[in-house]
């Protein structure tokens, strides 16, 4: 079970790596519903097949298909590439880099402690997830709720209106 | 009657007042009657002074006006002080005064010829001229020339003059140096719609200043140490200054002196100031003014006696004055020039006798040299008028058969001057002071071969102006004759340059001495008097006046043609350019002082202070301009500025 | 290193640090702003995965709870960024964010 989530891990990692680096947007995005999908796996293997279901339903599924819908409307994947190729140097990366190598040393240092714990796999199912979350974090829902609500409104007045006749179905609604 | 006393300085006060308040509107008449009949008035009192001092017992007469300032420690009245010293000053500056006033009368009435022409020498007179105004017509109410502004302020001046040398206290004295100083300012511009008169004007105060200020030191010193400025009481009390509080308090009172009598270093003001009237530089820059320096030391002698250094350097600076002077008159062309180097070789006689300690030798030539000097002033205005206002010697000549009058004149100014044996003044006076700087304890063979020498070049140069402009065949037209005052007052002038030498005569000579025994009383037994030698010292100084008439003779009259022909070399022009600017003082003032003044005003010109300011605002600007450049708009960037921001917190956080 | 029981929580955790700062580099280097999406996705993930992390090292579903609402922040932010860069892209007719800077200065 250990090896399990540590492949995960190590298939998250690279694929996002995968993800910041690719030049063609319709990769990146496979890339990304790829890491998104090793994660599940891995909060399967951390005892929360909940949180594993609906990242893969939620997530992969609804959000990224959004991703792939604009990307697609817009046409950007194939002449990105040419565009990609001029506009990600390695010069630009270097103060990034340098960054995040700072960055990543220091939390590690900060996460030492925690190297030697180890989790115990017991698995925390659904019902328990639920009951927490109507029992004790039943104003999350609500606030949760309204804050889909804000992003429809929002989405749906931000749109472009096309010069078309044709609207094409733009809401992303879902719940 | 020495109570009268106050009634000197004050009728020329009087006079200068209502001139200065209903001159313009009074007719010329009126005007000269009130500039010359309270000098006139000043000069009878003065007379009166004479007789009543000399008549009783020679005792010091102290007349106390009133309370002046009454401050703490300060207790300063203003009052009156007569003795030999302050008795003669009062009768010079009042008769000769009186004398340049009348002449004044006429030679003013003429107005000027239009200055751009008078600064290079005169012309042809062209241009619009007014027509003449006599100062017998007129009318009031119109003062086109300044008539009655210029008998205002040569009032005030001998009012000043006379407050300055009858002043019993320092405080006195300096209102007194001051005005003089002002009315000099206002006297050299006296004609200033022309700027170069006013330059001239404000050269002469700012040199002047510098003198002054040197003696409002000394008497904050002298008042500091021996707290009283009274100037009795204050040179009583000289013994309890230290040796350095002395020589410094001397040689403070010296800058003063020097900066008023034109000697070195201070002495670039008075060649310029002859761009005024020529009466003005006949009284002030020639009579009285430039020789209350001298008064001055003579008042505070116990103070120099006190510090012999103080007094070396006196006589050092009168020496290197007498010389420098004049060799520069030598290559003048100016006739007032020549006069002016000539006044500041004169005036360093004065001081080389007070340097060696022969006081009353100093003030004897002051008298000879007041008259003289004023004889030859007036007679040069005579020439300069009768050319119409030419001033340049080398475009004048053979006005001894036109202007006899000038001619008789100016040679008895001129050989009084040189010191012709026996016959003139100026003879027994520079005798003394020559006699004086070789026998005095004090005196030394250079300052005596100084003198010598001086007296050999006063000879050429004064010769030099008369042989140059009364002989020779460039004959000019006389335009205008002088008046009768002016006449009248020149040949008094005369006369006095002649006989003021029975004043003091030299033991050899029959040792009549009246000046010498009156001054005595003040000073003690005359520097030299008994020593050997006299007599054959009378003899070299003869021989060499004599001299240098020859020599003058020899190159100016004999000698003209082959010297027109002459082709200087380019050495000769510039050495003749040095001496003619007076050896380059004017230049090295430029350039040490003016100059780098000029240019840091110029830098403070921008209002330092508010450059700090603008700085500050400018400084600002430039780092907001810099700073703004991070803000890019784009949003990459400022995501990397948080997240740099999150990586510094989060380093702080985890390593403490 | 010795045994431990299970998965290490410190690992799991570095993980989600450097997939959190894998998507930060995202943000940093692209320009494209549908990638600066992507690279914030993958940020929001991680955060995720490091709450899980904390439910089972403490046996709670409240961090469950927490992906939970990370879901739905994510998705309302997905949607009403994906619709700015459609405006964007309608105004602009690029998705260059560089392009857009005209809050400069």
């Amino acid at each position: 079970m250990t090896a399990v989530c540590y492949a995960g891990c190590a298939v998250a990692l690279v694929c996002a790596l995968l993800v910041v680096t690719a030049r063609n947007a319709m990769h990146a995005l496979l890339y990304l519903i790829l890491m998104l999908l090793a994660l599940a796996l891995v909060f399967f293997t951390l005892g929360a097949p909940f949180a594993a279901v609906l990242q893969v339903v939620i997530y992969a599924g609804a959000i990224m298909v959004l991703f792939v819908f604009v990307v697609m409307m817009l046409n950007v994947a194939e002449p990105g590439q040419r565009r990609e190729r001029l506009w990600l140097t390695s010069a630009v990366g270097i103060i990034p880099l340098g960054l995040a190598a700072t960055l990543l040393a220091l939390t590690i240092f900060a996460l030492s402690s925690l190297w030697s714990e180890g989790l115990a796999m017991s698995v925390v199912g659904p019902k328990e997830v639920g009951v927490s979350l109507y029992r004790d974090y039943v104003l999350g829902i609500e606030i949760a709720s309204l804050l889909l609500l804000a992003g429809l409104i929002a989405a749906f007045h931000l749109a472009p209106v096309p010069r078309s006749e044709v609207e094409p179905a733009e809401e992303s609604d879902h719940e | 009657m020495l109570e009268l006393l106050w009634l000197a300085p004050a009728l020329p006060l009087l006079g200068a007042l209502i001139l200065a308040l209903c001159g313009g509107l009074l007719p010329r008449r009126w005007i000269a009657t009130i500039g010359c009949a309270s000098v006139g008035m000043s000069w009878a009192v003065s007379v009166g002074m004479g007789f009543a001092y000399l008549g009783g017992p020679h005792r010091a007469f102290r007349q106390s006006m009133y309370e002046w300032i009454s401050a703490g420690g300060l207790q300063v009245s203003v009052g009156l002080y007569l003795d030999p010293l302050s008795l003669v000053m009062l009768e010079v500056v009042t008769f000769v005064g009186f004398l340049i006033h009348l002449y004044a009368v006429e030679f003013m009435a003429a107005p000027p010829s239009p200055p751009s022409l008078r600064a290079r020498g005169g012309g042809t007179g062209g241009g619009v001229r007014p027509p003449l105004q006599t100062w017998r017509g007129g009318k009031g109410g119109e003062d086109p020339d300044g008539y009655g502004r210029f008998f205002c302020y040569m009032n005030l001046f001998v009012a000043s003059m006379l407050i300055l040398v009858l002043g019993d206290s320092f405080l006195s004295l300096y209102l007194g140096w001051e005005g003089v100083g002002l009315c000099s300012y206002l006297l050299i511009g006296f004609w200033y719609r022309d700027p170069a008169n006013g330059r001239a004007a404000q050269k002469a105060f700012i040199v002047t200043r510098v003198g002054d200020t040197a003696l409002a030191i000394a008497l904050f010193l002298l008042f500091a140490r021996l707290e009283t400025l009274d100037i009795q009481g204050a040179m009583g009390a000289v013994g309890r200054l230290g040796q350095g509080a002395a020589l410094a308090a001397a040689l403070l009172v010296l800058g003063g002196a020097v900066g008023k009598s034109a000697q070195l270093p201070l002495q670039t003001w008075l060649p310029d100031a002859m761009a005024g009237p020529t009466p003005v530089s006949a009284l002030i820059h020639a009579a009285t003014m430039v020789t209350a320096g001298v008064y001055l030391i003579a008042r505070t002698q116990p103070l120099f006696e006190a510090s012999p250094t103080a007094m070396m350097v006196v006589a050092v600076v009168g020496a290197a004055s007498a010389c420098y002077a004049a060799a520069s008159a030598l290559a003048q062309y100016d006739i007032k020039r020549v006069l002016a180097y000539s006044t500041i070789s004169q005036v360093g006689y004065m001081f080389l006798a007070l340097g060696v300690g022969a006081w009353g030798a100093a003030i004897f030539h002051l008298v000879t040299h007041a008259f003289f000097k004023a004889l030859l002033f007036l007679s040069a205005g005579i020439v300069i008028q009768a050319l119409n206002e030419e001033h340049d010697i080398r475009r004048m000549g053979g006005l001894w058969r036109r202007l006899p009058v000038a001619g008789w004149t100016f040679l008895i100014g001129a050989c009084s001057l040189s010191a012709l044996p026996l016959v003139t003044a100026g003879f027994y006076s520079k005798d003394a002071i020559i006699w004086a700087a070789w026998s005095s304890p004090r005196g030394s063979p250079v300052l005596w071969a100084a003198a010598v020498a001086a007296s050999l070049l006063t000879a050429v140069y004064i010769f030099r102006v008369f042989f140059l402009v009364f002989f020779g065949d460039r004959a000019r037209e006389v335009e205008r004759r002088p008046g009768g005052l002016m006449i009248a007052a020149v040949i008094v002038l005369c006369a006095f340059a002649v006989l003021a030498g029975g004043l003091w005569l030299p033991p050899s000579l029959g040792g009549f001495d009246p000046l010498g025994r009156l001054l005595a009383g003040l000073y003690g037994a005359a520097v030299g008097e008994g020593g050997h030698g006299e007599a054959a010292f009378l003899g070299i100084s003869s021989a060499v006046s004599l001299a240098g008439i020859a020599l003058a003779y020899l190159l100016f009259v004999r000698l003209r043609q082959r010297a027109s022909a002459w082709q200087p070399s380019r050495a000769h022009l510039a050495a003749s350019r040095f001496f003619l600017h007076g050896w380059g003082f004017d230049s090295l003032y430029d350039h040490l002082f003016v100059r780098p003044y000029v240019a840091a005003t110029r830098l403070g010109r921008d209002d330092v202070v508010e450059g700090i300011y603008t700085g500050l605002a400018g400084a600002a600007a430039g780092a907001s301009r810099l700073l703004s450049a991070a803000q890019s708009g784009r949003v990459r960037n400022y995501a990397t500025g948080i997240l740099l921001g999150a990586v510094l917190v989060a380093m702080v956080l985890l390593i403490r | 290193m010795s045994e431990i029981a299970g998965v290490s929580a410190g690992g799991v955790l570095s993980v989600a640090a450097a997939l959190f700062i894998i998507g930060m580099v995202g943000i940093m280097v692209r320009r494209d702003l549908l990638y600066v999406l992507m690279s914030l996705e993958i940020m929001i993930n991680a955060a995720a995965l490091a709450f899980v992390v904390a439910a089972a090292r403490w046996r709670q579903p409240d961090g469950q709870v927490m992906v939970i609402f990370i879901l739905v922040a994510a998705a309302a932010e997905v949607g009403v960024g994906l619709s700015l860069v459609l405006r964007l892209y309608h105004r602009f007719a690029t998705v260059d964010g560089d392009r857009i800077s005209s809050l400069k200065g």
